[in-house]
Protein backbone atom coordinates (compact mmCIF):
# COMPACT_ATOMS: atom_id res chain seq x y z
CA UNK A 1 0.00 0.00 0.00
CA UNK A 2 0.99 3.54 -0.64
CA UNK A 3 -0.45 6.43 1.29
CA UNK A 4 -0.12 10.36 0.43
CA UNK A 5 -1.81 13.21 2.66
CA UNK A 6 -2.23 16.87 0.74
CA UNK A 7 -3.55 19.81 2.62
CA UNK A 8 -4.69 21.97 0.00
CA UNK A 9 -5.49 25.82 -0.24
CA UNK A 10 -8.94 25.84 -1.92
CA UNK A 11 -10.18 28.84 -4.10
CA UNK A 12 -13.69 27.69 -4.61
CA UNK A 13 -15.46 26.88 -1.21
CA UNK A 14 -17.57 23.72 -1.14
CA UNK A 15 -21.79 24.27 -1.74
CA UNK A 16 -24.53 23.06 0.28
CA UNK A 17 -24.57 21.60 3.72
CA UNK A 18 -24.48 17.65 3.34
CA UNK A 19 -22.25 16.91 6.08
CA UNK A 20 -20.63 13.85 4.24
CA UNK A 21 -20.55 12.00 1.06
CA UNK A 22 -19.74 8.66 -0.05
CA UNK A 23 -19.06 7.02 -3.85
CA UNK A 24 -17.52 4.29 -5.23
CA UNK A 25 -16.67 1.00 -4.31
CA UNK A 26 -12.56 -0.33 -3.46
CA UNK A 27 -12.66 -2.99 -6.07
CA UNK A 28 -10.49 -3.69 -9.04
CA UNK A 29 -9.73 -0.92 -11.00
CA UNK A 30 -12.62 1.21 -8.91
CA UNK A 31 -11.92 3.45 -5.70
CA UNK A 32 -14.43 5.07 -2.67
CA UNK A 33 -14.34 8.89 -2.20
CA UNK A 34 -15.68 9.74 1.59
CA UNK A 35 -15.81 13.67 1.86
CA UNK A 36 -16.47 15.45 4.94
CA UNK A 37 -16.75 18.96 5.85
CA UNK A 38 -14.35 19.48 8.48
CA UNK A 39 -11.75 21.83 7.29
CA UNK A 40 -11.39 25.28 7.10
CA UNK A 41 -13.30 27.26 3.81
CA UNK A 42 -10.14 27.79 1.97
CA UNK A 43 -8.42 24.48 2.64
CA UNK A 44 -9.06 20.71 0.95
CA UNK A 45 -7.01 17.65 2.64
CA UNK A 46 -6.60 14.44 0.83
CA UNK A 47 -5.94 11.56 2.01
CA UNK A 48 -5.04 8.62 -0.53
CA UNK A 49 -4.39 4.78 0.23
CA UNK A 50 -3.68 3.30 -2.92
CA UNK A 51 -2.48 -0.17 -3.61
CA UNK A 52 -0.82 0.24 -6.55
CA UNK A 53 2.94 1.47 -5.88
CA UNK A 54 5.17 4.91 -7.86
CA UNK A 55 2.44 6.82 -9.23
CA UNK A 56 2.77 9.75 -6.56
CA UNK A 57 3.16 12.34 -9.13
CA UNK A 58 0.06 11.59 -10.87
CA UNK A 59 -2.28 11.52 -7.54
CA UNK A 60 -0.33 14.92 -7.07
CA UNK A 61 -1.76 16.19 -10.56
CA UNK A 62 -4.88 14.77 -10.51
CA UNK A 63 -5.66 15.91 -6.93
CA UNK A 64 -4.12 19.25 -7.33
CA UNK A 65 -5.89 20.15 -10.76
CA UNK A 66 -9.41 19.30 -9.02
CA UNK A 67 -9.14 20.80 -5.82
CA UNK A 68 -8.06 23.99 -8.14
CA UNK A 69 -11.19 23.77 -10.44
CA UNK A 70 -14.01 22.43 -7.98
CA UNK A 71 -15.49 23.62 -5.23
CA UNK A 72 -13.71 21.51 -2.90
CA UNK A 73 -12.53 24.41 0.04
CA UNK A 74 -13.77 23.02 3.42
CA UNK A 75 -13.80 19.52 2.24
CA UNK A 76 -12.06 16.69 3.62
CA UNK A 77 -11.43 13.88 0.90
CA UNK A 78 -10.39 10.38 2.17
CA UNK A 79 -10.01 7.97 -0.94
CA UNK A 80 -9.49 4.35 -0.65
CA UNK A 81 -7.95 3.16 -4.47
CA UNK A 82 -7.72 -0.36 -5.84
CA UNK A 83 -6.10 0.93 -8.85
CA UNK A 84 -8.22 2.94 -10.76
CA UNK A 85 -7.44 4.70 -13.74
CA UNK A 86 -6.94 8.73 -13.49
CA UNK A 87 -10.31 9.36 -15.40
CA UNK A 88 -12.00 7.23 -12.90
CA UNK A 89 -10.10 9.11 -10.10
CA UNK A 90 -11.47 12.21 -11.64
CA UNK A 91 -14.90 10.87 -11.95
CA UNK A 92 -15.18 9.81 -8.38
CA UNK A 93 -13.76 12.98 -7.30
CA UNK A 94 -16.44 14.80 -9.09
CA UNK A 95 -19.23 12.92 -7.91
CA UNK A 96 -18.73 12.53 -4.28
CA UNK A 97 -18.27 16.58 -4.21
CA UNK A 98 -21.73 16.74 -6.23
CA UNK A 99 -23.18 14.73 -3.87
CA UNK A 100 -22.01 16.77 -0.28
CA UNK A 101 -22.78 20.17 -2.10
CA UNK A 102 -26.42 19.25 -1.65
CA UNK A 103 -28.54 20.46 0.45
CA UNK A 104 -29.92 18.53 3.86
CA UNK A 105 -27.66 16.32 6.05
CA UNK B 1 -35.90 9.75 -6.52
CA UNK B 2 -32.74 9.79 -7.60
CA UNK B 3 -29.76 7.19 -6.66
CA UNK B 4 -25.75 7.54 -6.69
CA UNK B 5 -24.75 9.64 -9.39
CA UNK B 6 -27.67 10.84 -10.51
CA UNK B 7 -28.90 7.27 -12.17
CA UNK B 8 -32.65 7.28 -11.52
CA UNK B 9 -34.00 4.50 -9.32
CA UNK B 10 -36.50 2.74 -11.54
CA UNK B 11 -34.12 2.31 -14.09
CA UNK B 12 -31.35 0.30 -11.49
CA UNK B 13 -30.63 -2.80 -12.07
CA UNK B 14 -30.27 -4.48 -8.52
CA UNK B 15 -27.71 -6.91 -9.74
CA UNK B 16 -25.42 -3.95 -11.44
CA UNK B 17 -26.32 -1.57 -8.33
CA UNK B 18 -23.89 -1.04 -5.72
CA UNK B 19 -25.15 -1.70 -2.23
CA UNK B 20 -25.84 1.69 -1.25
CA UNK B 21 -27.64 2.21 -4.56
CA UNK B 22 -29.48 -0.68 -3.59
CA UNK B 23 -30.71 0.58 0.05
CA UNK B 24 -31.77 4.11 -1.29
CA UNK B 25 -33.92 2.70 -3.59
CA UNK B 26 -35.02 -0.21 -1.37
CA UNK B 27 -36.76 2.02 1.51
CA UNK B 28 -39.01 4.61 1.58
CA UNK B 29 -37.00 7.85 0.76
CA UNK B 30 -34.77 9.67 3.13
CA UNK B 31 -35.06 7.18 5.73
CA UNK B 32 -31.76 5.51 6.11
CA UNK B 33 -30.35 6.08 8.90
CA UNK B 34 -26.93 4.32 8.98
CA UNK B 35 -25.02 2.99 12.11
CA UNK B 36 -21.30 3.13 12.57
CA UNK B 37 -21.18 4.47 9.16
CA UNK B 38 -18.16 5.55 6.71
CA UNK B 39 -16.80 8.06 8.50
CA UNK B 40 -16.35 6.23 11.71
CA UNK B 41 -13.52 4.23 9.54
CA UNK B 42 -14.19 0.87 11.41
CA UNK B 43 -12.08 -0.74 8.87
CA UNK B 44 -10.69 -4.48 8.79
CA UNK B 45 -7.71 -5.39 11.24
CA UNK B 46 -6.50 -7.59 9.12
CA UNK B 47 -6.35 -6.47 5.58
CA UNK B 48 -3.30 -4.09 6.21
CA UNK B 49 -1.23 -7.49 7.51
CA UNK B 50 -1.68 -8.30 3.74
CA UNK B 51 -1.24 -4.99 2.39
CA UNK B 52 -4.59 -5.25 0.52
CA UNK B 53 -6.90 -1.83 0.49
CA UNK B 54 -9.48 -1.03 2.93
CA UNK B 55 -13.22 -0.02 2.82
CA UNK B 56 -14.63 2.26 5.41
CA UNK B 57 -17.71 0.61 5.83
CA UNK B 58 -15.77 -2.77 5.63
CA UNK B 59 -17.96 -3.71 3.03
CA UNK B 60 -21.50 -3.83 5.03
CA UNK B 61 -24.03 -0.91 5.47
CA UNK B 62 -25.77 -1.11 8.83
CA UNK B 63 -28.59 0.89 9.93
CA UNK B 64 -32.48 1.67 10.35
CA UNK B 65 -35.24 3.21 7.89
CA UNK B 66 -38.61 3.10 6.81
CA UNK B 67 -40.66 0.53 4.18
CA UNK B 68 -44.17 1.33 3.28
CA UNK B 69 -44.08 3.54 6.62
CA UNK B 70 -42.87 0.53 8.78
CA UNK B 71 -39.87 0.82 11.13
CA UNK B 72 -37.06 -2.03 9.89
CA UNK B 73 -33.31 -2.82 10.93
CA UNK B 74 -31.29 -3.39 8.13
CA UNK B 75 -27.68 -4.70 6.67
CA UNK B 76 -26.15 -4.39 2.86
CA UNK B 77 -23.28 -6.61 1.69
CA UNK B 78 -21.25 -4.89 -1.15
CA UNK B 79 -20.10 -7.76 -3.02
CA UNK B 80 -17.79 -6.04 -5.38
CA UNK B 81 -15.53 -5.08 -1.98
CA UNK B 82 -13.37 -8.60 -1.74
CA UNK B 83 -16.43 -10.49 -2.73
CA UNK B 84 -18.76 -8.95 -0.22
CA UNK B 85 -17.17 -11.83 2.29
CA UNK B 86 -17.65 -12.29 5.85
CA UNK B 87 -14.27 -10.34 8.04
CA UNK B 88 -14.11 -9.78 11.60
CA UNK B 89 -15.59 -6.21 11.30
CA UNK B 90 -18.00 -6.86 8.07
CA UNK B 91 -19.41 -9.78 10.68
CA UNK B 92 -20.11 -7.81 13.72
CA UNK B 93 -21.61 -5.45 12.41
CA UNK B 94 -24.29 -7.38 11.75
CA UNK B 95 -24.50 -9.36 14.48
CA UNK B 96 -24.51 -6.07 16.59
CA UNK B 97 -27.66 -5.13 14.36
CA UNK B 98 -29.28 -8.63 15.31
CA UNK B 99 -28.79 -7.98 18.77
CA UNK B 100 -30.66 -4.95 18.10
CA UNK B 101 -32.88 -6.26 16.50
CA UNK B 102 -34.24 -8.95 19.33
CA UNK B 103 -33.89 -6.12 21.76
CA UNK B 104 -36.15 -3.58 19.62
CA UNK B 105 -38.08 -7.01 18.47
CA UNK B 106 -37.88 -5.07 15.16
CA UNK B 107 -37.55 -6.76 12.07
CA UNK B 108 -34.25 -7.02 9.80
CA UNK B 109 -34.04 -6.58 5.91
CA UNK B 110 -30.33 -8.38 4.98
CA UNK B 111 -29.66 -7.83 1.10
CA UNK B 112 -26.54 -10.27 0.97
CA UNK B 113 -24.32 -10.24 -1.80
CA UNK B 114 -21.39 -12.20 -0.65
CA UNK B 115 -18.74 -14.88 -1.52
CA UNK B 116 -18.40 -16.44 2.26
CA UNK B 117 -15.86 -16.02 3.89
CA UNK B 118 -13.10 -13.73 3.52
CA UNK B 119 -9.70 -15.80 3.66
CA UNK B 120 -7.69 -12.90 4.37
CA UNK B 121 -9.20 -13.35 8.23
CA UNK B 122 -10.83 -16.52 7.79
CA UNK B 123 -11.33 -18.17 11.63
CA UNK B 124 -12.61 -14.35 12.68
CA UNK B 125 -14.90 -14.80 8.84
CA UNK B 126 -16.12 -17.48 10.49
CA UNK B 127 -16.38 -16.66 14.01
CA UNK B 128 -18.24 -14.04 12.95
CA UNK B 129 -20.97 -16.47 10.92
CA UNK B 130 -21.30 -18.48 13.83
CA UNK B 131 -22.29 -15.12 15.31
CA UNK B 132 -24.50 -13.89 13.37
CA UNK B 133 -26.39 -16.99 12.63
CA UNK B 134 -26.31 -17.40 16.64
CA UNK B 135 -28.01 -14.06 16.65
CA UNK B 136 -30.32 -14.81 13.98
CA UNK B 137 -31.93 -17.45 15.66
CA UNK B 138 -32.05 -15.67 19.08
CA UNK B 139 -34.09 -12.85 17.10
CA UNK B 140 -36.19 -14.89 15.35
CA UNK B 141 -37.74 -17.03 18.30
CA UNK B 142 -38.58 -13.83 19.87
CA UNK B 143 -40.74 -13.52 16.82
CA UNK B 144 -38.61 -11.11 14.84
CA UNK B 145 -38.51 -11.26 11.20
CA UNK B 146 -35.45 -11.65 9.63
CA UNK B 147 -35.64 -10.97 5.39
CA UNK B 148 -33.01 -11.83 3.12
CA UNK B 149 -32.71 -10.37 -0.22
CA UNK B 150 -31.10 -12.41 -3.26
CA UNK B 151 -29.75 -11.15 -6.31
CA UNK B 152 -26.16 -9.24 -6.52
CA UNK B 153 -23.41 -9.94 -8.08
CA UNK B 154 -21.35 -12.51 -5.13
CA UNK B 155 -24.96 -14.54 -5.33
CA UNK B 156 -25.03 -15.63 -1.48
CA UNK B 157 -22.39 -18.49 -1.17
CA UNK B 158 -20.48 -20.20 2.19
CA UNK B 159 -21.27 -19.10 5.28
CA UNK B 160 -23.63 -16.17 3.91
CA UNK B 161 -25.72 -19.26 2.09
CA UNK B 162 -25.91 -20.93 5.50
CA UNK B 163 -27.21 -17.44 7.45
CA UNK B 164 -29.58 -17.00 4.46
CA UNK B 165 -30.75 -20.42 5.68
CA UNK B 166 -31.39 -19.65 8.49
CA UNK B 167 -33.97 -16.28 7.60
CA UNK B 168 -37.59 -16.22 7.79
CA UNK B 169 -37.92 -15.39 4.21
CA UNK B 170 -35.60 -15.47 1.13
CA UNK B 171 -36.74 -13.29 -1.96
CA UNK B 172 -34.93 -13.73 -4.83
CA UNK B 173 -33.91 -12.69 -8.51
CA UNK B 174 -32.89 -14.71 -11.56
CA UNK B 175 -29.25 -13.53 -10.71
CA UNK B 176 -29.13 -14.70 -7.09
CA UNK B 177 -27.30 -17.81 -6.83
CA UNK B 178 -27.54 -19.23 -3.95
CA UNK B 179 -25.50 -21.97 -2.46
CA UNK B 180 -22.49 -23.25 0.33
CA UNK B 181 -19.76 -24.87 -2.33
CA UNK B 182 -19.69 -22.56 -5.31
CA UNK B 183 -18.94 -23.56 -8.47
CA UNK B 184 -15.09 -23.09 -8.33
CA UNK B 185 -14.71 -24.78 -5.18
CA UNK B 186 -16.87 -27.83 -6.51
CA UNK B 187 -14.36 -27.92 -9.67
CA UNK B 188 -11.65 -27.62 -7.69
CA UNK B 189 -12.41 -30.57 -5.18
CA UNK B 190 -14.78 -32.85 -7.35
CA UNK B 191 -13.41 -32.47 -11.07
CA UNK B 192 -14.56 -30.61 -13.80
CA UNK B 193 -17.05 -33.85 -14.90
CA UNK B 194 -19.01 -33.03 -11.51
CA UNK B 195 -19.36 -29.35 -12.49
CA UNK B 196 -17.62 -27.19 -14.87
CA UNK B 197 -17.33 -24.09 -13.26
CA UNK B 198 -17.14 -22.07 -16.64
CA UNK B 199 -20.72 -23.56 -18.03
CA UNK B 200 -22.67 -20.20 -16.65
CA UNK B 201 -26.21 -21.93 -17.85
CA UNK B 202 -25.77 -24.77 -15.45
CA UNK B 203 -24.85 -22.67 -12.89
CA UNK B 204 -27.82 -20.46 -12.95
CA UNK B 205 -29.82 -23.59 -13.11
CA UNK B 206 -28.39 -25.47 -10.13
CA UNK B 207 -28.20 -22.32 -7.95
CA UNK B 208 -30.21 -19.51 -9.73
CA UNK B 209 -33.10 -17.88 -8.07
CA UNK B 210 -35.20 -19.92 -10.82
CA UNK B 211 -33.93 -23.36 -8.95
CA UNK B 212 -34.14 -22.44 -5.49
CA UNK B 213 -37.47 -20.87 -6.16
CA UNK B 214 -39.01 -24.22 -7.14
CA UNK B 215 -37.06 -26.63 -4.73
CA UNK B 216 -38.21 -24.10 -1.78
CA UNK B 217 -35.13 -22.54 -1.44
CA UNK B 218 -36.11 -19.68 -1.95
CA UNK B 219 -39.58 -18.04 -1.04
CA UNK B 220 -40.41 -15.32 -3.64
CA UNK B 221 -39.43 -14.61 -6.85
CA UNK B 222 -38.71 -11.37 -8.35
CA UNK B 223 -37.35 -9.14 -11.31
CA UNK B 224 -34.13 -7.76 -10.87
CA UNK B 225 -35.07 -4.21 -10.01
CA UNK B 226 -35.15 -2.98 -6.77
CA UNK B 227 -39.20 -2.14 -7.13
CA UNK B 228 -39.82 -5.29 -7.11
CA UNK B 229 -37.49 -5.89 -4.09
CA UNK B 230 -39.15 -3.95 -2.62
CA UNK B 231 -42.81 -4.78 -3.21
CA UNK B 232 -41.63 -8.60 -2.23
CA UNK B 233 -39.68 -6.83 0.71
CA UNK B 234 -43.50 -5.67 2.31
CA UNK B 235 -44.97 -8.86 0.75
CA UNK B 236 -42.39 -10.95 3.71
CA UNK B 237 -42.80 -8.62 6.47
CA UNK B 238 -46.88 -9.41 6.69
CA UNK B 239 -46.13 -13.33 6.58
CA UNK B 240 -46.27 -15.02 9.95
CA UNK B 241 -43.17 -14.74 12.34
CA UNK B 242 -41.65 -17.00 14.94
CA UNK B 243 -39.53 -20.28 14.68
CA UNK B 244 -40.68 -23.30 16.73
CA UNK B 245 -39.67 -27.03 17.12
CA UNK B 246 -42.87 -28.20 15.07
CA UNK B 247 -41.24 -25.31 11.88
CA UNK B 248 -38.30 -27.09 12.14
CA UNK B 249 -39.77 -31.17 12.19
CA UNK B 250 -41.88 -30.06 9.32
CA UNK B 251 -38.66 -28.91 7.39
CA UNK B 252 -36.67 -31.56 8.43
CA UNK B 253 -38.80 -34.41 6.68
CA UNK B 254 -39.54 -31.99 3.51
CA UNK B 255 -36.00 -32.31 3.16
CA UNK B 256 -36.05 -36.31 3.71
CA UNK B 257 -38.48 -36.41 0.93
CA UNK B 258 -36.62 -34.13 -1.31
CA UNK B 259 -33.64 -36.78 -1.12
CA UNK B 260 -35.95 -39.46 -2.07
CA UNK B 261 -37.58 -37.50 -4.98
CA UNK B 262 -34.51 -36.29 -6.62
CA UNK B 263 -32.12 -37.95 -5.13
CA UNK B 264 -31.20 -39.88 -8.43
CA UNK B 265 -31.62 -36.47 -10.90
CA UNK B 266 -28.75 -35.73 -12.18
CA UNK B 267 -29.84 -31.96 -13.20
CA UNK B 268 -32.02 -29.82 -12.22
CA UNK B 269 -34.39 -30.10 -15.62
CA UNK B 270 -34.71 -33.66 -14.51
CA UNK B 271 -36.19 -32.22 -10.89
CA UNK B 272 -37.97 -29.63 -12.30
CA UNK B 273 -39.26 -32.36 -14.43
CA UNK B 274 -40.30 -34.63 -11.31
CA UNK B 275 -41.88 -31.20 -9.97
CA UNK B 276 -44.14 -31.66 -12.97
CA UNK B 277 -43.21 -28.75 -15.15
CA UNK B 278 -44.57 -28.99 -18.61
CA UNK B 279 -41.67 -28.49 -20.87
CA UNK B 280 -39.00 -28.21 -17.76
CA UNK B 281 -35.84 -27.28 -20.48
CA UNK B 282 -37.92 -23.69 -21.15
CA UNK B 283 -37.77 -22.53 -17.82
CA UNK B 284 -34.28 -20.84 -18.13
CA UNK B 285 -35.86 -18.66 -21.11
CA UNK B 286 -38.97 -17.47 -19.49
CA UNK B 287 -39.68 -14.14 -18.52
CA UNK B 288 -40.72 -13.37 -14.18
CA UNK B 289 -44.66 -13.74 -14.64
CA UNK B 290 -44.73 -16.65 -16.89
CA UNK B 291 -42.10 -18.31 -14.95
CA UNK B 292 -43.85 -17.72 -11.28
CA UNK B 293 -46.96 -19.03 -13.62
CA UNK B 294 -45.29 -22.10 -14.39
CA UNK B 295 -44.08 -22.90 -10.79
CA UNK B 296 -46.97 -22.37 -9.14
CA UNK B 297 -49.07 -25.45 -7.80
CA UNK B 298 -45.98 -27.17 -8.41
CA UNK B 299 -42.78 -25.96 -7.08
CA UNK B 300 -41.66 -26.52 -3.07
CA UNK B 301 -42.57 -24.52 -0.44
CA UNK B 302 -40.00 -24.10 2.55
CA UNK B 303 -42.26 -22.16 4.93
CA UNK B 304 -39.90 -20.22 7.12
CA UNK B 305 -37.09 -22.83 7.16
CA UNK B 306 -35.18 -24.15 4.60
Amino acid sequence: MERMTYRLTAPHPAGGTRRQAIVGVVASGNLEVLVERTQPLDVCSVEIATSVRGFNAVWEAVVTDFVARRPTGGLRIAINDSGARPDTVALRLAQAVRLISAEGV
Amino acid sequence: MTGVGGIAADGLSWYEATARQRVGALVDPRTFVELIGPEQRETSPHLTIFDLPEQFDDGMIVGHASIGGRAILLAAQEGRFMGGAFGEVHGAKLTGLLRAAQALRRDVVVLFDTGGVRLQEANAGELAVAEIIRALVCARSVGVRIVGLIGGRAGCYGGGGVIAGCCSTLIASEHGRIGVSGPDVIETNMGVEEFDARDRALIWRTMGGKHRYLIGGADLFVDDRPAAFREATLTALRRRAGLDLDTLLAEHARLERRIARFGDKTDAIDVWTALGIENAGTIPELGTRDFVRSAAGHRESADEAR
